[in-house]
């Protein structure tokens, strides 16, 4: 016991001092900010104002088009050809052409512009156009403005997951995102972190030390040493990170209010204010339509289970760590230099691969049964996990993903045990899948 | 009293017998030679005493008990491919690896202050490994496989890599660490050093210990009855007594040749003998060096 401390201890002191984890460590949260900061930059700063030129031939969308922030229309009473002519002189972004017979041919509107039209602004256009066409021709069949605007009901719906602790709003959007950040620092950490297991005891090798220690520490202690010591690491890192985060994006808040509108300020400040309370519905604000993205973020983060999925996240890292290193160190242990490892990282690193990808689709259905088998395995748990718990996992899924991953990881790891203590003696032999498995029944 | 037996140890590997029934009694306070060709099977035997390994059959015992966990510490093991951190520094990985043989940090900082002064090393402590030449490495090492003071040193090759001072620096250190009371084990090719300072050997061959015992014994045993002589003017031996070998002109006039004596005779016999023919020169037991034992041991075995 004494000695695996000792080992854990150099293997976490040699990895924190290290200058790349210093950088990294500070680098993480910087990157993190500039993010944010780049969203309320977008969110509130000025847009390009971009210029459109319509040329409506048949003369029904007069003034239909209407200016917004971000957009600026004009009308031309020259024919297309002139116009496409001085399209390019006018110095406008985009030119609309509506044909004569746009009610009756519908698809003959065109969008001409120097470089590709963004799909909002394509999209934009056709609402348009959609909208006044649909009019005149419910007029022509009789309805009269007022009864479609009597039809038009608006529908706004607020997801709320129903638990035991009784009705919550939630946002499947910040679920979403919380999922997606937990998903890949998962994925990150466990390669990350993993071939840091790997190439350690390949070092060890290489440098013939493994020969010293392992006559002083058991191999398998030095094996868990180097493996926990790592987790640690990694541990530490993420709390750092944590912390970092929170208090520069305070800062940068902070910084930022002062350049903000006025208006948007007051939205930022409001829900700072009601953050400590906790529970925010995102719909409540006043008049609704004008929502300020960041405000809509952090209320509705607030709505999810911040300490659970901080401690899933805990769990999974570790349990997905202990896993994935495991399975690193022995192909570590199998070969002689880092050039070798290829051919055993594959099928290590496909799981991992491929829960990162399934993820993406559990995003979109987290309750579905790709969802709900990748989330039992313990290949795949630690990834597609992370994703599904934001939206709310029944008690015993989790409970027997955690178990499987607990089984799992101590399989992996017993696996690895059996190919280190033959591996790290083992020189100058290309090593077969066939000679791994001869390892593990090894007496 | 051995301080290490090796009882009927057999090992195998995937696809050969490392060691096949090879006993083995080291005795206490002596510096034993482990002999044998490339791949006989020493490095296997090395690593089933530092429990890195275990036997298939037979077992060892430490001082007469069966080997065990508590006898890691009591041994020091400096194997033939040398091995350290290159990143870390001199003075904490001297620490670590003294804490990992069990002692406490205050005494590997006070044992290593004693080795630093000795060796002449003290600059080298923030150094880091990689920053050394093979030689530095080479102390550092030594330094790590006999600080916390083992019962048992186990050195495979350990003057590989050294220049002669440096060589003859370890020489010292083994020699007074034998004064101290440890048992030092040797695995080594080169015959100079089991010559110059082993008491007992074993010699490994094909996975079969093929001689052990008292390095003064085993000579004994490879004596052949030769004699040399150097001598002036003309020897006639009666061949039916004595047996020659071609003689050999020296300078200034003088001969040498060797001369095999039948059993039983004593070599007086022969120097009365010639003494009446020839001015002698000198005279001598002819006795067989560690490698022509080596050499004639290894060549013996039937091929497997």
């Amino acid at each position: 016991m004494r000695n695996i401390l000792l080992v854990i201890q150099r293997e976490y002191l040699v990895r924190v001092k290290k200058k790349s984890f210093l950088i990294m460590t500070i680098l993480g949260p910087l990157l993190f900010v500039a993010f944010y900061a780049a969203v309320i930059w977008i969110a509130v700063g000025s847009v390009d104002l971009k210029t459109v030129q319509v040329v409506d031939e048949s003369n029904l969308f007069k003034n239909e088009f209407k200016d917004t922030e971000s957009l600026k229309f004009s009308y031309l009473s020259s024919p297309i050809d002139s116009a496409k002519r001085q399209f390019e002189k006018s110095g406008a972004n985009a030119l609309v052409y509506i044909p004569s017979d746009v009610i009756k041919q519908p698809k003959s509107v065109k969008i001409y512009a120097a470089k590709n039209v963004s799909m909002e602004l394509k999209s934009g256009i056709e609402d348009v156009i959609e909208k006044q066409i649909e009019e005149i021709k419910l007029s022509e069949a009789g309805i009269t403005h007022k009864i479609l605007e009597d039809s038009r009901v608006n529908v706004k719906s607020e997801t709320i997951s129903l638990s035991e602790e009784g009705e919550k709003t939630s946002s499947s959007g910040a679920a979403t995102v919380i999922g997606g950040i937990c998903a890949f620092l998962i994925y990150m950490s466990v390669f990350i972190y993993g071939t840091q297991v790997m190439r350690g005891i390949t070092e060890e090798k290489t440098n013939r030390i493994v020969e010293v220690i392992i006559s002083s520490v058991k191999p398998y202690q030095l094996m868990m040493g180097k493996i926990i010591g790592v987790a640690l690491v990694g541990l530490t890192q993420f709390v750092l990170w944590i912390f970092l985060t929170i208090s520069l994006t305070s800062l940068a808040t902070t910084v930022l209010s002062d350049k903000m509108p006025k208006n948007q300020q007051a939205m930022v400040d409001d829900v700072q204010k009601k953050m400590p309370g906790g529970a925010m519905a995102n719909s409540g604000m006043p008049g609704g339509n004008v929502q300020n993205p960041v405000s809509e973020v952090l209320g509705a983060v607030n709505s999810l289970n911040i300490p659970l999925i901080l401690g899933c996240f805990l769990f999974y890292y570790l349990g997905g760590y202990l896993l994935y290193s495991a399975l690193f160190g022995a192909v570590g242990a199998a070969v002689d230099n880092d050039a070798d490892t290829q051919q055993f990282m594959l099928p290590i690193t496909l799981p991992i691969i491929f829960s990162f990808v399934f993820a993406q689709f559990v995003l979109r259905d987290p309750d579905g049964s790709l969802a709900f088998w990748t989330s039992i395995i313990p290949f795949t748990s630690p990834i597609i996990m992370m994703v599904r718990i934001p939206f709310g996992v029944p008690v015993w899924e989790l409970v027997l993903s955690m178990v499987l991953l607990v089984l799992g990881f101590m399989g992996t790891i017993w696996l690895a045990a059996r190919i280190y203590r033959v591996g790290i003696l083992m020189y100058g032999k290309k090593v077969s899948y066939k000679e791994l498995a001869k390892w593990i029944f090894y007496k | 009293m051995n301080i290490i037996e090796v009882q009927h140890v057999t090992k195998d590997y995937a696809n050969h017998r490392a060691l096949d029934d090879v006993s083995i009694d080291i005795p206490k306070g002596c510096i034993f030679g482990l002999l044998g060709p490339n791949g006989a099977g020493k490095t296997s035997l090395i690593r089933i005493i530092n429990q890195i390994t275990g036997p298939d059959a037979g077992q060892i015992l430490f001082d007469g008990k069966p080997l065990n966990q508590s006898h890691i510490s009591r041994i020091g093991y400096l194997p033939e491919e040398r091995g350290l951190y290159k990143k870390m520094k001199v003075g904490e990985q001297l620490l670590y690896l003294a804490q990992l043989k069990g002692l406490s940090k205050s005494e590997a900082m006070d044992k290593l202050k004693i080795w630093f002064v000795k060796f002449d090393i003290k600059t080298w402590w923030d150094k880091t490994v990689s920053d050394l030449s093979k030689g530095m490495q080479q102390k550092v090492q030594f330094v790590s496989t006999v600080l916390h003071e083992p019962d048992l040193i186990i050195l495979d090759e350990p003057f590989s890599g050294f220049d002669p001072i440096n060589a003859n620096l370890i020489r010292d250190e083994i020699l007074e660490l034998k004064q101290k009371g440890s048992t030092i084990i040797f695995s080594t090719h080169r015959m100079e050093t089991v010559e110059e300072l082993c008491d007992n050997i074993a010699l490994i061959h094909r996975a079969k210990k093929v001689l052990d015992g008292p390095k003064q014994v085993i000579k004994d045993q490879f004596k052949t009855n030769t004699f040399f002589v150097e001598y002036k003017g003309n020897l006639i031996v009666n061949e039916s007594r004595y047996q020659l070998e071609p003689l050999k002109e020296l300078e200034n006039g003088f001969r040498r040749t060797n001369i095999h004596l039948p059993a039983g005779m004593s070599p007086n016999q022969l120097l009365s003998d010639m003494i009446n023919q020839v001015e002698i020169r000198s005279f001598g037991e002819n006795i067989p060096s560690m490698s022509d034992i080596f050499m004639r041991a290894v060549n013996e075995v039937p091929e497997a």
